[in-house]
């Protein structure tokens, strides 16, 4: 009697198993778009952030140009010469401040990249006591709130030997740069000290067998490979020292003609209520910052660590 | 002629006492163990790229064990080959003779023997991108040679390559030996190469190097 049922059972418990099978089937695709349709949202919200903020000035700008030209009576001609750009590029506050951002970013990147290539190279491939210290210490720049970097360092101006110099750094140019540098050259520091980590040490060694000192190992074999690192060390510190502006207004002060950058004029026009100004200055700034992203990318290493 | 004295050398976990071996001038001396057994660590030391905690090493008579390693002379071809990135074949093999401030004479004569004795002249204005494993190897010996070294210490130089390849630059590091006259270093794991191209033998195991005879196949 027995033998008779069981022929029955086997078909049964394989339908059931191809009936979860093709459960099983579904919950995996439904779940696989699911997953891809959140990161989706999640990574397009932040995406619409940073664009709507972009667009939101080019908006504010055009809308101003627009009643500029048609309160005006040569409307295209004051479209293109009474657009609150072409306004703030015709105030000579304001084109000191461009000359003074270009020239004080550039040197404090290129002090920065003085510094970051041996002190990057230096914790890229050498031991020795007190390294993670080092390391620490190299961090702080980065975390520290900017104002208490610019405080700081006012205050150590107080002090011999710096209080020597003080009268010819402090609430002066050359604060502008010092106070760039300081903040920037840790993050060329980064940059640098990652670049050099990919780069396969055993080359230097064999250069060293070839009868290289230490310096033209370096020079011949490792800087050559380091050059991408090094545009892109360079273009960062260059966009970190453009948007700094905390410990420039304590360090460097605020003075117009003297010690305004571009981001102490965003600050100087929206104190006086001149949000046009402001909007016009930030929008030369995003032209920059687009440059120096577009020169990274197109010659720049494509792994950064910042 | 390399002669290692009673080395002795620690790193953390790792250590290796009293090693002893001896490659008579002119021969070809091949070192054999496991991975990580610390073969490579021995030809480090013998290059000076490694500081070694007691013991001598003497290469030719001259002892070394305190010289910097651009002093050593010594040519080195390691593992992965280790091609500096952007220099043509050419400039590896110019290179050691432009830091030895060579007639520029002097360094096409020995660029062109060179890539003729390697196979490689067909490559010269070739950067490392791009070459086969076999190529690589062989830029990455004719830079080791440029400078007419006494000494030349490989580390494992055929390990990545295809079993042909391999054999190909068997033959080739055969004739090389004989036309170049340096005594040689050769650390491997592969017994058939170990065979193929030793006069002398060396087997590290347990921290110990043992010398054995060699009978060429």
């Amino acid at each position: 009697m027995s033998t008779d049922v069981q022929p029955t059972d086997p078909p049964a418990a394989g339908l059931k198993e191809i009936d979860e099978g093709k459960r099983r089937t579904v919950v995996v695709a439904l779940s696989n778009r699911f997953f891809y349709l959140s990161l989706g949202v999640i990574g397009g919200t932040y995406l619409l952030l940073i664009v709507s903020m972009l667009a939101a000035d080019t908006w504010y700008m055009a809308e101003k140009s627009v009643r500029a030209a048609a309160a005006a009576e040569q409307p295209l001609q004051a479209f293109f010469l009474e657009n609150p750009i072409a306004r703030a590029l015709s105030d000579r506050k304001i084109q000191y401040s461009i000359w003074l951002s270009l020239i004080s970013c550039t040197l404090s990147a290129i002090l920065s990249l003085l510094v970051a290539v041996p002190l990057g190279y230096l914790i890229s491939r050498h031991e020795f006591r007190g390294k993670r210290l080092l390391d620490a210490i190299l961090d702080i720049p980065i975390v520290l709130p900017p104002l208490v970097v610019g405080l700081s360092l006012l205050i150590m101006f107080q002090y011999p030997p710096f209080r020597w110099i003080a009268r010819d750094v402090v609430y002066q140019i050359s604060a502008v740069v010092l106070a760039q540098f300081s903040v920037a050259c840790a993050f060329a520091v980064r940059t640098m000290k990652s670049t050099f980590d990919h780069i396969d040490p055993r080359c230097e060694k064999v250069a060293i067998t070839l009868g290289c000192t230490r310096a033209q190992a370096f020079g011949w074999v490792v800087l050559p490979v380091a050059s991408r690192g090094m545009m892109t060390a360079l273009t960062l510190a260059w966009a970190r020292s453009l948007g700094e502006f905390g410990p420039l207004l304590i360090f460097a002060g605020a003075t117009r003609m003297k010690t305004e950058v571009l981001s102490t004029t965003v600050f100087l026009e929206m104190n006086i209520g001149n949000i046009e100004a402001a909007v016009a200055v930030s929008m030369i700034m995003v032209v920059a910052a687009v440059i120096v992203l577009v020169i990274t990318r197109r010659w720049g290493t494509r792994d950064t660590t910042l | 002629m390399i002669v290692v004295e009673n080395m002795s050398i620690r790193a953390g976990e790792f250590a290796l006492t009293d090693v002893c071996l001896t490659v008579p001038t002119g021969a070809y001396g091949v070192l054999m163990g496991k991975t990580g057994s610390g073969k490579t660590t021995i030809l480090e030391s013998i290059l000076g790229l490694r500081t070694i905690d007691g013991g001598t090493i003497r290469l030719e008579h001259r002892d070394v064990t305190k010289l910097d390693p651009a002093l050593r002379g010594i040519g080195y071809v390691p593992q992965d080959g280790a091609l500096f990135a952007g220099m043509t074949v050419r400039d590896h093999l110019a290179f050691a003779m432009q830091i030895r401030h060579k007639s520029k004479r002097e360094m096409d004569d020995r660029v062109k023997e060179l890539s003729e004795l390697l196979g490689i002249a067909h490559l010269l204005d070739r950067t490392p991108v791009g070459l086969s494993g076999g190529e690589g190897q062989r830029v990455a010996l004719g830079r080791a040679l440029s400078f007419r070294p006494k000494v030349v210490c490989l580390d494992e130089p055929l390990s990545a390559l295809d079993s042909e390849t391999r054999i190909q630059m068997c033959d080739l590091l055969d004739h090389i030996r004989q036309k170049e006259t340096a005594t040689m270093l050769h650390v491997t794991h592969n017994l058939d190469e170990a065979k193929r191209l030793a006069d002398c033998l060396f087997v590290l195991k347990d921290g110990q190097v043992e010398t054995l005879e060699n009978s060429k196949d």
